[in-house]
């Protein structure tokens, strides 16, 4: 398996989703900086999370437009795994490979804290062989983490199985209390607000991030 | 000449903050406001003196970037020289 | 002649110079002083840089330990952590701005600290803030935690550094000065540390990072001056923070360190491109020419005074090695950040500046930044306090009650609300989360782990200085000690008011002093540190607050322990004496709503033998819980332990009802509870015993209440409604 993880400036949780990736897929993860504009064929790219530009603008909106993003639409489109937790989440709304945008939580505030999610959909390679209904304890750490989307995304979304993750509490006014959204051609891409990367062993508190990345070797 | 562009969100998507401003005024007695809305404005100085390819120009710029039409209205101004 | 030198006077005045300071300064000269000259000795010779009313006092601390790689006079403190690692830390006030404009004083706040750490090549992996504010029923208290709350956290969590710990309490004295105090903990290579210390005549003086505007010209003067209403009023100098570019900064010092490029560097914080470059140059013992028309401005029309003075956020100024400009400029670039060669070194030792084709200040570095003035200002004593024990208590509160008001008190109440809005996990090491003694970050990549805490009981400090300080370091101490973590070294900020006030003064040598005693005795030097005076509005001082922040090492995470227990049916040993010390007690406070009483006194070679022996016991892997017992005593600290962990307690009480109020709330010092197996009790009380160090059994975990003694039991959900409640209402509460 061929994985990277990409940073652009303000990305501030590269580091963690490569060695997440490294600690539970064994694998080896390249860097890559956000001006690239070739990328090699990769099987995984990680969208990290962080302030990318700072938040300015929208949260994700200028990363969106750098000159990796162009490659990383057409590789997901191509099947590549995609996976973007928090700033990443944002960056791929606003990138259009997943529906929606992610604004302000509801209680303005910046909301750190673990909360319960449950598996919904489980037809995508980061959770097949999860049980639907499953629960998942993982950390979420952001200030816009409040999903949007409009009633016609929403029923295409639901009927299409495309809702990965909702809140069991929610935490940030998401609407239908989701937390991550499938798509790509064969649902290869993952946008999510908790941090999967956080929870990948007892010492960090607990360990239902590999829930969600284990699986990909198998993909 | 100068544009300015003026960014909302559509009606229909719950503004957090602009909802917070309104709880806030109600609690401050002003029990006459029946709605408030946020509005980003981006003022931007260009090179050209042609309004109409200004108008085409900071469309284009809305398009791309300026503007998240998932959730965003843009309107344009062209404003005289600034 | 005679016009002259009444008018000069009058603007060395206005720049907080006093007369005798003047003459000082044109004996230097030899002249009277430029405009950019006398804004120069200005700032240099401020409170907040030159340390004039304490710099006497502050060389009793001792700095020294094997484990000490660099002690105070840098950026920051650094020790060694084995391994060829070493962390590097400093805490630092961000009072004034704070109260000003709290989102941005505490965000600026926090950038100043994490470049403070950075600029000696360690990466930031933890921040820390002890917050002071006013009476909560004070109308502007709920504004200012919110927005200085909401400022840290835009800031930490932008650059992605966890703020993992700190305080924050309240106290009505804090009504017109917040403190806010910021610490900052990086990692580093042992052999890749680098200094503020500019070195070989020729080599290029480079200005790095965002571009000057006209942000908090005199911030440094404004920290050395008291507050009036009428100051506030005029909502001078507060800067703009801007975390993104921090976090660019930090990314491309880092790759600048990686190369071979770099002599010295240091951040431009308070005072800026003034007090960087003078110490730069102070410390390397060389001259320094200066353009200033190089120096990338944001604004137009800037003056030379406006640039030296200038605190601008997120620059730094460094020293390059001749001729590879070009390779540590590629790395700016490469961050869209400022590079500018601003000047060389010289080996004149002056500083000369000069701006379109002028020169606008010609000084010697030495006087100014070495031989600013120091004072030893009249200092008096605190009127000396009655010890208070239990027995003068006159409570009707059964004790079940005082326990559920004291943990749902400002002080003692959760901080869930401040340090959710905290990104404290992010970089995935934090492995001991808020909520505990101290925080424990992992050492990326290791199997070690740094145990960080501030602590600074202010009430103690202002009933007795001396005690109190001895208090803070003493209880740093323990907090790291019940997390399993070797004490290494403190950094501190003391925060007192006006020291031209001789009882403002004398509690800050007491206060001195007592620190320097218990960090003899616990071999727990200071490696860095801030004061900062002038806290007081109209006369009226905060309490004396020396925020004490410690750090510890623990050398294996496996053997890492909390406050919570984690299972029923533990023994719970109480080390430490019991006598009911009520005085200054937290209880006294909220329970009877007295300040009276000496503060509990410190035995120092007891909390060393008591520290020792619990540390023992965690790292031979018997201990499944510890907590140090502080402020409301041991009913507290169980009630703490209980809610952490989701079991109950069974806690023995003497039947009389005076003395179990001591033995409840009583806060003497060198205290900790343990939950061990029943299997290790008996062990640990030998232990106990043998090294001469009290400790009794004095209950049993489990069940899902918490029971004291006779007393009815109270469920855990009762003390968490209690516990949470506080904050959340005080914040969301009201219009």
């Amino acid at each position: 398996m061929r994985a990277c993880v990409v940073t652009f400036p303000g990305s501030n949780c590269d580091r963690d989703l490569a060695v997440a990736f490294e600690r539970v897929l064994g694998v080896r993860v390249d860097r890559v900086w956000h001006k690239r504009t070739r990328l090699d064929r990769y099987d995984l790219i990680g969208i990290p999370g962080g302030f990318s530009y700072g938040d300015h603008l929208r949260p994700g909106a200028i990363a969106a437009r750098s000159p990796v993003m162009q490659e990383v639409v057409r590789q997901a489109n191509d099947g590549a795994l995609v996976l973007g937790p928090c700033n990443g989440f944002q960056i791929l709304t606003e990138a259009g490979l997943l529906p929606g945008a992610l604004i302000r939580n509801r209680g303005l505030a910046f909301v750190c804290r673990r909360v319960d999610l449950v598996v919904e959909g489980t037809d995508s390679p980061y959770t097949r062989g999860l049980e639907r209904g499953r629960t998942l304890r993982l950390p979420i750490a952001h200030h816009d983490g409040g999903y949007v989307v409009d009633d016609e995304g929403l029923r295409r979304l639901e009927g299409e199985g495309r809702i990965a993750l909702r809140y069991k509490d929610n935490p940030n006014g998401s609407t239908a209390d989701i937390a991550g959204v499938l798509g790509g051609p064969r649902n290869n891409v993952l946008g999510l607000m908790p941090h999967p990367e956080r929870a990948i062993e007892p010492l960090l508190g607990g360990v239902d991030g590999r829930a969600l990345l284990a699986p990909l070797l198998a993909a | 000449m100068q544009a300015r562009v003026s960014i909302r969100f559509k009606d229909g998507v719950l503004d957090p903050e602009a909802a917070a401003i309104e709880g806030a005024l109600r609690g401050l007695g002003f029990d006459g406001v029946r709605g408030v809305r946020r509005v980003r404005v981006i003022e931007l100085d260009l090179d050209t003196n042609e309004p109409e390819a200004a108008w085409a120009s900071v469309e284009r710029m809305c398009e791309r970037l300026l503007a998240n039409p998932v959730i965003e209205d843009a309107s344009v101004e062209i404003l005289k020289e600034g | 002649m005679n016009a002259a030198s009444t008018i000069v006077p009058e603007a060395a005045r206005e720049h907080g110079l006093s007369e005798a300071e003047w003459h000082r300064v044109v004996g230097i000269l030899g002249r009277e002083p430029r405009p950019v000259e006398l804004g120069i000795f200005s700032v240099m010779w401020s409170e907040h840089c030159s340390y004039k009313s304490s710099k006497r006092h502050l060389a009793t601390f001792p700095t020294k330990a094997p484990w000490v790689v660099q002690g105070p006079g840098e950026n920051a403190g650094v020790v060694d952590i084995g391994d060829g690692q070493v962390a590097v830390f400093k805490m630092e006030s961000h009072n004034h701005p704070s109260f000003i404009e709290p989102y941005q004083g505490a965000a600026t706040g926090v950038g100043g600290i994490l470049r403070d750490v950075f600029t000696m090549g360690a990466r930031p992996v933890a921040l820390l803030n002890a917050l002071r504010f006013g009476a909560p029923e004070h109308p502007r208290t709920r504004h200012l935690v919110r927005g200085v709350v909401a400022g840290i956290g835009g800031y930490g969590n932008c650059v992605g550094v966890p703020t993992v710990g700190g305080e924050a309490t309240f106290h009505r004295s804090y009504n017109g000065n917040i403190l806010v105090n910021a610490m900052a903990v990086g990692v580093a290579e042992k052999d890749r540390v680098f200094y503020a210390k500019a070195s070989g005549i020729g080599n290029p003086v480079v200005y790095v990072g965002a571009k000057t505007g006209r942000d908090g010209i005199h911030g440094a003067t404004m920290a050395s001056a008291e507050f009036s209403e009428a100051k506030e009023a005029a909502r001078p100098t507060v800067q703009v923070g801007d975390p993104f570019t921090e976090k660019l900064l930090i990314e491309a010092c880092m790759e600048l360190m990686a190369t071979d490029c770099l002599v010295a560097i240091q951040d431009m914080g308070a005072a800026g491109l003034t007090s960087s470059s003078f110490e730069m140059a102070a410390r390397g013992g060389c001259g320094v020419e200066m353009d200033l028309d190089q120096v990338p401005v944001r604004e137009r029309n800037m003056t030379a005074y406006e640039i030296m003075l200038s605190e601008s956020q997120e620059r730094m100024l460094c020293v390059l090695k001749e001729g590879q400009e070009a390779e540590a400029a590629a790395v700016f670039e490469k961050w869209d950040l400022s590079f500018a060669t601003v000047g060389r070194i010289t080996d004149t030792g002056r500083m000369v500046i000069r701006m379109a084709g002028e020169t606008v200040a010609d000084v010697p570095i030495d006087p100014v930044a070495g031989a600013s003035p120091v004072y030893d200002r009249p200092h008096e004593p605190a009127p000396p306090r009655l010890p208070f024990y239990a027995e003068r208590l006159m409570s009707e509160e059964a004790p079940g009650d005082a326990l559920l008001r004291l943990l749902g008190c400002p002080d003692l109440c959760a901080k869930r609300w401040i340090w959710e809005q905290y990104d404290h996990m992010v970089m995935a090491d934090t492995v001991g989360r808020p909520g505990g003694d101290a925080a424990v970050v992992r050492v990326h990549g290791t199997e070690k782990g740094l145990a960080l805490t501030t602590d600074c009981t202010p009430r103690y400090v202002e009933a007795d200085p001396r005690l109190g300080g001895m208090q803070a370091v003493v209880e740093a101490w323990r907090n790291l000690i019940t997390v399993g973590a070797r004490p290494l070294a403190i950094t501190n900020c003391l925060n007192f008011g006006n020291p031209e006030r001789p009882r403002v003064m004398g509690q800050l040598v007491g206060a001195i002093e007592g620190m320097a005693e218990a960090c003899r005795a616990l071999d727990f030097p200071v490696v860095s540190g801030n004061v900062s005076l002038y806290n007081e509005t109209d006369g009226r001082a905060v309490q004396p607050t020396p925020n004490v922040g410690g750090v510890g090492l623990i050398r294996d995470l496996g053997r890492m322990t909390g406050i919570a227990f984690d299972a029923p049916g533990l023994a719970l040993l109480l080390v430490g004496e019991c006598v009911g010390w009520m005085g200054a007690s937290l209880y006294l406070r909220e329970v009877l709503g007295r300040e009276e009483g000496a503060p509990p006194p410190v035995d120092l070679a007891a909390e060393r033998r008591a520290g020792d022996m619990v540390l023992g016991l965690i790292e031979a892997g018997i201990v499944r819980a510890a907590h140090d017992l502080s402020d409301g005593g041991l009913a507290v600290a169980l009630a703490e332990m209980c809610m952490a962990s989701g079991f109950g307690a069974c806690l023995d009480v003497p039947d009389d009802n005076l003395s179990s109020t001591g033995w409840l709330f009583g806060e003497e010092q060198g205290r900790y509870l343990l939950a061990l197996r029943e299997a290790d009790a008996q062990g640990a009380l030998d232990l106990a015993r043998n090294v001469g160090v009290l400790a009794r059994r004095v209950g049993t975990t489990g069940g899902d209440t918490l029971i004291l003694g006779a007393e009815p039991p109270i469920s855990l959900d009762e003390l968490r409604a209690r516990h949470e409640g506080f904050l959340p209402r005080l914040m969301n509460g009201g219009a």
